[in-house]
């Protein structure tokens, strides 16, 4: 594809596989159409059914107001594709351009987009994830057993694990008021993605509403009776607890196994890939033709020193898959950048937690806005004098403020002081749990609004 | 982006003369986005640095934070949630919100459809078989007046009254020392003791007489903030009783108004009632009701753009001209009800983002859905209409419309 | 009818929930929760409610009442 011919030979009637019929996969099918490509489109998905959103599984289905199945994406248009809908893809030959299903089908490409996102990680001992009672959130047939679970009223619910969605679903069982313990290995909720201090205030959160909260305890074993049903669980502190329900939210595992043998830089990480979202391939080299977006992906950020991410975020998600659309069916010239910086929400305990940025990439945290002992605030995150990230709990409307400080390089910490000044507004350090990788280096400036525009600008001299 | 003075475009906007069609002297305006004037105060005209500053925590909109505070507002002691910063802005429209919308009363807006519907019927009603008809004195002002003084518990024969009270202050929120008599700003000072003094005695009867009006309600109100003082419950009534009055009948008339320039989309919305949705939006972004937020500050330092405003300064926000930034908008002059990217700033942005939108929205859809429906092959009878003073809230005093058949 | 919102973009404004209150909830101040799949009865409310959003973060379905275009093999689909 390199003569402008080829590509709008390619254009008109290429055909483009995607691999991954969810959020990412729909969305990058209509971009697609939107940019004028009218050649075959073929979508791959392991499930049957409908692309549907995901969010909302572990919100607003769980607390019984919406059902499993009513979460359906809508379309932005028509994509007319062949759907090949219930067979997952088993592998990726790159020397005869073909996607293999597991029914062993084979179903060639010229270029293909892979979005295969993330699926749950399962309890640790698989005759112990059996046991009735024991749940995972991320399809709908989950969360369809988990609520009809919540819905019979158990005695007791058990969360391990409480990041994002431990958390929210610790949220919804109280206010089903559901009794509830949330078990956590680190010293406190969302820590792993937030860091301390905004863990402790999730602490302070889940207790006012009445959650049994264990930190620094690990669940060791779920025990079922004679007919495989969950009774207690185990811990390592020699413990027990009795529960009907256990809800295990360890986090993900990128669907990656079958691209083993592809070539591609493709492992547990994710799939490494350019900010374009083309896939390197072993030797962390551009291909042509195979193109990443969404969970699965693992994609520099110039913001962040050009580290490699990979983000489980929905917007994430849809702005990956406007840009390897566009990619997909234009020339090297016209290409243009996934330089987006990071958002995420989560609703939990009446409070609407909101990120910007990479908190995860700080050494100090600043409480700017408001009062965290209202669960009202803003808190700018900073590395080596510079802000890279915000969170705010109930103060969404400030965070684009965030955005334009991240994108710019802006000085940490912020020096103004604004009307809203908390009472305490000194840094502290962020301390995560475990290693976190920093290093120091050039600072970048992100410009442009529209995704045809954003270009990245060095800026050695932008610290104050 | 450079700062540079530019004090003749501002004065030819604020001046009378350009009231009828401002937009030209807005795109000179964007030339600079942020322009410094003579007096040390900025004007922000372009979209993006709108929508940025609107977001920015450094920007208050409490006057005492100006380095010389604004002279419409002496003797001002309890300021309106308008005029406040977090933390007692947000505490205070938390409160007020919890009797007129969700989280704590979601149904309000909705639950009064029916009767908005009835009030545009009645008055259309009256006027159905006159030849002529002012859009303005026989609906877009009698009409949201009606739903405001319902809503907040105070008599609607009263009108008379407050509407003298209303008017003195509107006419002195852009009062410029140099250039307008000094009378323009004493009637404002006094009418606004005035209409405080009435709605102090219409709180007193309230006190230990649950009611459904908002006074009522805020002035037995108990919730997790508490209750206001009777200071604050005045300053809030005092607010929504203005805004209720002074931009939903700009909103109503700019929209007729520009439907009578487009009759093909008037024809359109005649057959297809659900246009007046999309048709509202593009009223907000096109002829919005509020054009200018005249008197933000710098709380500290901020940087828009390149641009750096010291702590103190004054900041206009031309909101109407935002909303018509080409570099925003698609072909940004033309009236397009079909507009699919229409994130206007009709409404402001940010927390101050209007308080009484969305029975804004529902008052306009429903009263040019009406009119469109029974007005006879409606014409203009002056085009441009008469406008109002103000250049901050601005709309037609009259749309004089003649129609056929009687 | 479909519905999903951009909560990334979504700040909290509520002028969903007050334009159409059974499809859009607050959940607290500032938490929308909403129901992805509201009933056709609650459609014109709903479009209001999407017009009426300050960030424009919410895309109802463009191919409403026209199912044959979403090209999901029928059998494939669940009901």
């Amino acid at each position: 594809m390199t003569s402008a011919d080829n590509l709008r030979a390619f254009k008109r009637d290429g055909r483009i596989v995607i691999v991954g019929a969810s959020l990412a996969g729909l969305r990058a099918a209509e971009y697609l159409r939107d940019e004028g490509f009218t050649g075959s489109l073929t979508m791959i998905g392991d499930e049957t059914g409908e692309p549907y959103d995901r969010p909302p599984l572990s919100k607003q289905v769980l607390t019984g107001w919406v059902p499993a199945d009513g979460t359906m994406l809508p379309r932005r248009r028509e994509i007319d594709a062949e759907w090949l809908l219930g067979v997952p893809a088993a592998g990726l030959d790159l020397a005869t351009d073909n996607v293999r299903l597991a029914d062993g089908r084979e179903v060639p490409f010229d270029r293909v987009l892979i979005a295969t996102g993330v699926r749950a990680r399962p309890w640790f001992v698989e005759s112990e994830a059996e046991l009735d009672g024991v749940f995972v959130v991320r399809t709908r047939e989950h969360a369809e057993g988990l609520q009809r679970a919540l819905a019979a009223g158990p005695s007791r619910v058990l969360v391990i694990g409480a990041g994002f969605t431990g958390s929210e679903i610790a949220s919804i069982c109280r206010e089903r008021d559901i009794p509830v313990t949330v078990a956590e290995l680190a010293p406190a909720p969302l820590v792993g993605a937030l860091g301390a201090m905004i863990g402790e205030v999730a602490s302070d959160l889940q207790r006012a509403h009445g959650v049994d909260l264990r930190c620094g305890v690990k669940v060791t074993q779920l025990e079922g009776d004679s007919q495989g049903k969950l009774r207690r669980a185990h811990f390592d502190d020699g413990s027990t607890l009795d529960v009907d329900v256990a809800v295990v939210a360890l986090g993900g595992i990128r669907n990656t196994e079958w691209l083993q043998g592809s070539g591609l830089a493709a492992g547990v990480w994710g799939i490494a890939c350019d900010t374009g979202c083309r896939a390197l391939d072993l030797n962390g080299l551009v291909t042509d033709d195979v193109f990443v977006a969404g969970d699965v992906a693992r994609c520099p950020n110039p913001v962040y020193e050009y580290r490699l991410i990979s983000l489980e975020h929905w917007a994430n998600a849809v702005e990956q898959a406007e840009v390897a659309a566009h990619n997909m069916v234009n020339g090297q010239a016209d290409r243009w950048p996934h330089l987006s910086i990071p958002t995420f929400w989560s609703i939990q305990f009446g409070v609407n937690i909101k990120s910007v940025g990479v908190p995860t990439f700080a050494d100090e945290v600043v409480v700017t806005q408001g009062s965290v002992s209202e669960h009202r605030f803003v808190a700018a995150y900073g590395y080596q004098g510079r802000v890279t990230a915000a969170v705010s709990f109930n103060n969404a409307k400030w965070l684009d403020h965030y955005r334009r400080l991240i994108e710019t390089a802006a000085h940490f910490p912020p020096s103004c002081p604004t009307p809203d000044q908390p009472v305490d507004s000194k840094p502290v350090p962020v301390d995560f749990p475990g290693p976190v990788l920093l290093a120091q280096g050039a600072t970048v400036v992100v410009t442009g609004h529209n995704p045809s525009e954003r270009r990245v600008t060095a800026a050695y001299q932008h610290h104050r | 982006m450079t700062t540079t003075e530019m004090p003749d475009t501002l004065h030819r906007i604020l001046d009378y003369s350009s009231r009828s069609d401002p937009y030209p002297l807005y795109a000179e305006l964007r030339r600079t986005p942020v322009a410094r004037q003579e007096d040390g105060s900025y004007v922000i005209s372009t979209y993006r640095e709108l929508a940025d500053i609107l977001h920015n925590p450094h920007l208050s909109s409490d006057v005492r934070n100006l380095s010389h505070p604004m002279p419409s507002h002496e003797g001002e002691t309890t300021p309106a949630f308008i005029n406040l910063d977090p933390p007692e802005h947000d505490r205070l429209r938390r409160m007020a919100m919890r009797h007129f919308g969700p989280p704590h009363t979601p149904g309000l807006v909705t639950g009064m459809e029916p009767a908005l519907s009835a009030a545009v019927d009645g008055l259309i009603d009256d006027f159905a078989g006159k030849e002529r008809i002012d859009i303005v004195d026989d609906l877009a002002y009698p009409f949201p007046v009606t739903v405001i003084c319902r809503l907040l518990g105070v008599p609607r024969e009263d009108e008379p009254r407050f509407s003298l009270w209303v008017n003195d202050i509107i006419n002195s929120i852009d009062y410029d020392a140099r250039t307008d008599p000094k009378e323009k700003l004493d009637k404002g000072v006094q009418a606004r003791a005035d209409l405080r003094e009435y709605l102090g005695g219409l709180l007193a009867e309230r006190h230990g007489r649950p009611g459904a009006d908002l006074l009522s309600r805020l002035a037995n109100d108990d919730g997790p903030d508490g209750r206001m003082t009777d200071e604050e419950i005045i300053s809030t009534a005092n607010l929504l009783l203005i805004a209720g009055h002074e931009t939903t009948v700009n909103l109503i008339t700019n929209g007729m108004l520009t439907l009578l320039r487009y009759p093909q989309v008037l024809q359109r919305l005649r057959e297809d009632p659900d246009l007046a949705v999309p048709l509202v939006e593009e009223l907000l972004r096109y002829e919005p009701p509020v054009h200018i937020i005249p008197w933000r500050a710098a709380y500290s330092e901020i940087t828009v753009g390149d641009t750096v405003i010291p702590q103190g300064s004054q900041i206009m926000l031309m909101l109407a001209s935002g909303s018509r930034d080409p570099d925003r908008f698609h072909d940004p002059d033309r009236f397009d009800p079909d507009r699919t990217d229409n994130q206007h700033l009709g409404f402001g942005s940010g927390i101050h983002l209007c308080f009484g939108g969305p029975l804004a929205r529902r008052e306009a859809q429903i009263a040019l859905t009406e009119l469109a429906r029974r007005l006879d092959h409606p014409s203009l009878v002056a085009d441009p209409p008469p406008y109002r003073r103000s250049p901050v809230l601005r709309g037609p005093i009259h749309l004089q419309v003649e129609q056929n058949g009687g | 009818m479909r519905v999903v919102v951009d909560l990334s973009r979504c700040e909290g404004y509520a002028q969903c929930a007050f334009l159409a209150p059974d499809a859009f909830r607050m959940h607290g101040e500032e938490a929308l929760m909403y129901d992805p799949n509201p009933d056709d009865a609650q459609r014109d409310r709903v479009l209001r409610a999407a017009a009426a959003c300050p960030v424009q973060a919410i895309l109802v379905d463009r191919l409403e009442g026209r199912s044959e275009e979403r090209g999901v093999p029928v059998e494939a689909s669940r009901s």
